[in-house]
């Protein structure tokens, strides 16, 4: 996503240290990233946890065991491990498994399409208020404030009521609430960058104002904008399993991870733990996935990772 | 001094930074009050005070990059305060900035040949073909390798880094350049390189520089006038010779008597 337009030659991850003569190559620079991504091993796992995730859920009709929405009520709440339902069954009788591979359509989109949506939004937002600052930065700051002291899911609920019912409606709404959120981070990231002297040095090189923020500033915003998104995306689906709980989100009977956990609540201390436990530990690992790859991206476009 | 031209020029410059608040401003500081001084082409100026006398402001000012809140700055018949956004631009190419080294000089997302490359690019001082072999020639001749440029800032040591910023200072073939603390983060050896580097470019280049610093003996050494600023006003200012063996204000003489370190120079 950085949009270094120049065509850069980088130094390879071979040639360590400045005493010897350097092995030049002309990596590109996504290229260089996905070497110092790949040495990271927490966000290769995690990469894999995602894909399989993915795909899982793309091909449910041709994975999942049984309906995810038709229960054998004859069988309800029976535990991990039942003849042909590995996972149990949930209240309704529903197969646990089948409802998991399924739910990763819902989940997993509400996870990430919110995120992705409103980074744009925030990158420019936070970027225009950070470094022209002045009345109209501040003004923008308060106005985002003002979003702030809203409850995040209150502020979500007025969006998707006024929108109406419906997936794609709760994602905008989620979408919305979080540009606030991530804006801030950017504009702390740009006041802070805008400070140092090689904004300075560009001015003092005749840059224009789009030449500061594009090839200056938009480069070192970016990675805590990502580790910050990254790890919003598990939150997403815990969000969004709020809101259709309160009636405006993925409508109950599909399998959404976050539904099917809050489903389990009712009987969960009752001996059926099963029921909230598993969705839950599907959310858990999905959401520690996201947060190290976010990790590991940061640390991949980090030019001190890059080349040590 | 005499027959030599006025090619830099502060008149009565003030800058007053005020803070923001939600509804217009609060509390305000005087940083720089009645700056008024020539520097000479081809000379070597410098501008004394301790830290918070304003003398980086006044630096900036005569840049532009920060906007003088009154007064008039001049560079060779320009009006550099009333430029317009382009113009001034266009002016850029012939002042430069030498920063102190404090590891924030460089973008620490982009090779630094790259960033040596910028103002050349930027003031189209050549086919775009030729421009790495003109970041490498300079690279070269102010004491780095080529293969260099393909690197990052942090795998540079404070003094190469210097090496670099004077690099990207002269990349544009500036007649002036601002040296602001140019030597102050560095090891006492690798000072003196950099400033004998100076010397040699200011002769070979015929530059004119502006030496921002809290350090008398880099004066003496390096300038044929000066001023001493203090708490944002000029206290005075004449040759390096008047203003060291007789010192008019008291300012000038509580610096020159807090120098009592050695100085290899």
């Amino acid at each position: 996503m950085t949009s270094t337009t120049l065509g850069q030659k980088v130094v390879s991850p071979v040639a360590a240290g400045d005493t010897v003569a350097a092995h030049i190559t002309s990596r590109s620079r996504p290229a260089l990233m996905w070497r110092a991504l790949r040495r990271d091993k927490a966000a290769v796992v995690s990469i894999g946890i995602l894909v399989f995730l993915t795909l899982v859920a793309v091909f449910a009709p041709l994975l999942a065991p049984y309906d995810p929405l038709d229960g054998d009520a004859s069988q309800r709440l029976e535990g991990i491990g039942t003849p042909g339902h590995l996972l149990g069954l949930d209240g309704q009788g529903r197969d646990i498994l089948s409802r998991l591979i399924y739910g990763g359509r819902y989940s997993l989109t509400v996870a990430v399409l919110p995120v992705l949506a409103a980074a744009p939004i925030a990158l420019l937002i936070g970027m225009f208020a950070g470094y022209f600052g002045g009345r109209a930065g501040n003004a923008v700051m308060r106005v985002l404030d003002v979003l702030f002291a809203f409850p995040v899911v209150l502020l979500a609920i007025a969006i998707a009521a006024v929108l109406g019912p419906g997936l794609a409606n709760v994602m905008l709404a989620i979408g919305i609430t979080m540009v606030p959120y991530m804006a801030r981070v950017v504009y702390t990231a740009t006041v802070q960058e805008s400070a140092k002297e090689y904004v300075e040095a560009a001015r003092a090189a005749g840059a224009t104002q789009a030449q500061i923020l594009r090839q200056q500033l938009m480069p070192n915003v970016m990675s805590p904008l990502v580790v910050y998104g990254t790890s919003l995306c598990g939150l997403m689906i815990v969000l969004a399993a709020g809101l259709s709980f309160l009636g405006v989100g993925v409508t109950p009977p599909a399998p959404d991870w976050g539904v099917m956990t809050s489903d389990g609540r009712s009987v969960l201390l009752e001996g059926y733990g099963h029921v909230a436990t598993i969705p839950g530990l599907v959310i858990l690992v999905a959401a520690l996935a996201f947060n190290l790859i976010g990790d590991g991206i940061r640390d991949a476009l980090d030019p001190h990772k890059q080349t040590s | 001094m005499s027959g030599r031209d006025v090619l830099v020029q502060a008149q009565d410059l003030r800058k007053v930074y005020a803070k923001p608040t939600l509804f217009g401003t609060g509390e305000e500081f005087v940083a720089v009050q009645g700056a008024t001084f020539d520097v000479l082409r081809g000379e070597t100026f410098g501008l004394i005070g301790e830290s918070g006398s304003g003398k980086t402001t006044i630096g900036r000012m005569l840049l532009r990059l920060v906007e003088p809140t009154s007064g008039f700055v001049g560079f060779d018949g320009h009006d550099v305060t009333r430029l317009t956004p382009k113009g001034m631009r266009r002016l850029r190419q012939r002042m430069q900035i030498v920063f102190q080294d404090s590891g924030s000089a460089f973008n620490p997302r982009r090779a630094v040949g790259e960033q040596v490359a910028f103002p050349m690019r930027q003031f189209d001082l050549c086919p775009a073909g030729e421009v790495r072999d003109r970041v490498v020639d300079l690279l070269e001749h102010v004491g780095l390798r080529a293969d260099q440029a393909d690197r990052y800032p942090h795998e540079f040591s404070g003094g190469q880094r210097q090496r670099l910023g004077i690099a990207r200072a002269l990349a544009s073939e500036p007649e002036f350049l601002l040296l602001d603390e140019p030597t102050s983060a560095l090891d006492v050896s690798v000072q003196a390189q950099i400033l004998n580097l100076l010397q040699q470019l200011q002769e070979e280049r015929h530059l004119t520089m502006l030496l921002i610093t809290h350090n008398l003996a880099l004066v003496q050494h390096m300038c044929d006038r000066a001023a001493v600023l203090h708490h944002g006003e000029l206290v005075e200012s004449g040759p390096v010779d008047d203003v060291f063996h007789t010192p008019q204000h008291e300012v000038t003489r509580r610096l020159l008597d807090a120098v009592l370190e050695p100085v290899a120079a």
